[in-house]
């Protein structure tokens, strides 16, 4: 399998300024991620995604460390790089005082695709993201999903074999986000690679091929959404409905180490007196991975980015 | 690599343009500002009129030039967008030397207009005119330069405009736009040797007044070296800010 970044020890230490003391954002990674599939970069606020991306992207330089990416050498070929690469940021950024054709084509100038294609591709690309309507429309009036779908659309334009999505979903209702996570979907289908982080761990569970995972800029795991959920089953994990005397529900999980009986038992220990109405084993989903290597939980890490938005994975 | 470079530059520069420029309150104060100016001290001093046509283009070109150049960068880091441009597949000096080109062309077609009224009013007798292109296109580089300038410099759009008038103003009123240099006391004199706008002024006064190449050669000298030097350093102070 051909890998399309190789990344080895790769560091970044951004130096002490007047308000902050030296921070070693990553911290010697290493990973690669391979041709045509979608590759999840999971982790808290501050753990080093972006500052990753950025320096996959040759928006900073590396402190140490080196990468490959589609062949070329991140530190002597980052121009070369860039031509054959398309970023999405966290946020949406392109013109506000264009039109989104005129956004479009003008990222196909950048990138030098020929004149003579430049409006065709600029108007398949607003069919297939659902702009076609809005093409004349200022970006600066269209709604957050569109500026998304847009920015989105942006990046390809130039038909990059590789794309980096920092956050693609998050602020965007239900419905903008289930349907861009439709079209990433669809990119992996066409065989361009994606490198996405996201907040959202269902999002990342059904679209990623393998995930990392990035605590304080070191991955401390690094597999494939099976393989990471394997190494959570050593605990049993059971959800246990329970009823007070008012008929209130409520749903509890408990894990275990000793087995499920023992997380059964212990559930009922705990019931406090309250019926149950139900007893579920639980196989461990990406968020209990998550909650073993970071300490955090799924709510903590959506509260630090404002809210759950787009976390509603619909389709 | 320097076809992409090429490319990036005029493309950046083709969207400032339609972006940012050419917009009704940027043309009408890159006109007007200098206009009233220059209307002023004439009204004051009736007769030497015809003198101040150099410092009116001077002071044109320097605020059309510079005035949206100095907040479009600043600006584009606010909202991400600059980003984009750190993305593509040009240089850090082709991105702005982009950015320099859009002023330049604002500049230079808000000059020009302010220059027709001044010869339709004034007349083109004596004009060097190969001297009056070669001192507008030095002047825009070197106002352009000092606008990316500023613009990477700062983090702020206010502190942009602050930092772009702080520099410009006190080179409005010694740069021998209102005061012919000789005017001025010796110390003044050498202040205003270290202004481009002083060699602008000097420049355009030879070519509209038939002034010796000699002494206008020195202008343009000094200000291409304006332009590379400031363009310089707009280079390594946004290398620097971009980690």
């Amino acid at each position: 399998m051909n890998d399309i970044i190789q990344a080895n020890g790769l560091t970044k230490i951004y130096p002490a300024d007047k308000d902050r003391t030296p921070l070693r954002a990553v911290d010697g990674i290493d990973f690669a991620v391979h041709q045509g599939e979608v590759f999840g970069f999971l982790g808290p606020n501050g753990a080093g995604k972006t500052t990753t991306i950025r320096m996959l992207t040759g928006l900073v330089r590396p402190t140490s460390g080196s990468a490959r990416i589609l062949d070329f050498d991140l530190l002597k070929d980052a121009t070369c790089i860039k031509k054959h690469i398309g970023v999405v940021p966290e946020a949406s950024n392109l013109y506000d005082e264009l039109t989104a054709i005129d956004n479009l084509v003008f990222s196909m100038q950048l990138y030098g695709v020929p004149r003579q294609e430049r409006k065709a591709r600029a108007e398949v690309l607003l069919e297939r993201f659902r702009l076609s309507e809005k093409r004349d429309t200022l970006f600066a009036k269209l709604s957050r999903g569109m500026k998304r779908a847009l920015t989105i659309a942006a990046a390809l334009a130039h038909r990059p074999p590789l794309v980096f999505l920092d956050e693609p979903t998050t602020g965007l209702d239900v419905m903008s986000a289930r349907s861009l996570r439709q079209m990433i979907a669809g990119l992996r289908d066409e065989g361009v690679t994606i490198f996405l982080t996201t907040h959202y761990l269902e999002e990342a569970e059904r679209l990623c091929d393998r995930i990392g995972i990035i605590v304080k800029g070191r991955i401390v795991a690094l597999d494939t959404v099976d393989g990471l959920k394997a190494s959570a089953q050593e605990k049993a994990v059971v959800e246990v409905t329970l009823a007070d005397s008012d008929g209130l529900q409520e749903k509890k999980r408990f894990e275990c180490d000793d087995g499920v009986e023992a997380a059964v038992m212990r559930a009922l220990a705990e019931s406090n007196g309250r019926r149950v109405l139900a007893v579920n084993t639980l196989r461990p989903n990406l968020e209990d991975v998550f909650v073993q290597l970071t300490g955090l939980n799924a709510e903590v890490m959506l509260a630090e980015k404002g809210g759950k938005g787009g976390g509603n994975v619909g389709g | 690599m320097l076809a992409d470079n090429l490319r990036g530059m005029f493309y950046i520069a083709l969207k400032d343009l339609r972006a940012y420029y050419f917009k009704a309150p940027n043309i009408s104060w890159g006109i007007l500002f200098p206009f009233a100016f220059v209307l002023a001290f004439a009204i004051r001093n009736p007769g030497e009129t015809r003198d101040l046509v150099p410092g009116l283009l001077g002071l044109t070109i320097l605020f059309a030039t510079s005035s949206m150049e100095a907040i479009v960068i600043v600006f584009e880091r606010r909202i991400g967008s600059l980003e984009r441009l750190m993305l593509a597949p040009i240089s850090l000096p082709a991105l702005l030397g982009g950015k320099m080109l859009g002023g330049i062309a604002f500049g230079l077609t808000v000059t020009s207009v302010v220059l027709a009224v001044a010869l339709a009013v004034f007349g083109v007798a004596g004009v060097n005119w190969l001297l009056l292109i070669l001192a507008l296109l030095l002047s825009a580089s070197a106002f352009s330069a000092m606008g990316a300038f500023v613009s990477v410099a700062v983090r702020e759009v206010f502190e942009a405009q602050t930092l772009a008038n702080f520099i410009r103003f006190p080179m409005m009123f010694l740069g021998g736009v209102f005061v012919p240099l000789v005017a001025m006391p010796p110390s003044l004199q050498m202040v205003a040797r270290l202004l481009p706008l002083t060699y602008t002024v000097e420049a355009l006064r030879a070519a509209f007044s038939g002034g010796t190449w000699a002494v206008a050669l020195v202008d343009l000298a000094a200000l291409a070296v304006f332009t590379v030097i400031l363009f310089a350093l707009a280079v390594r102070v946004l290398a620097r800010r971009s980690g």
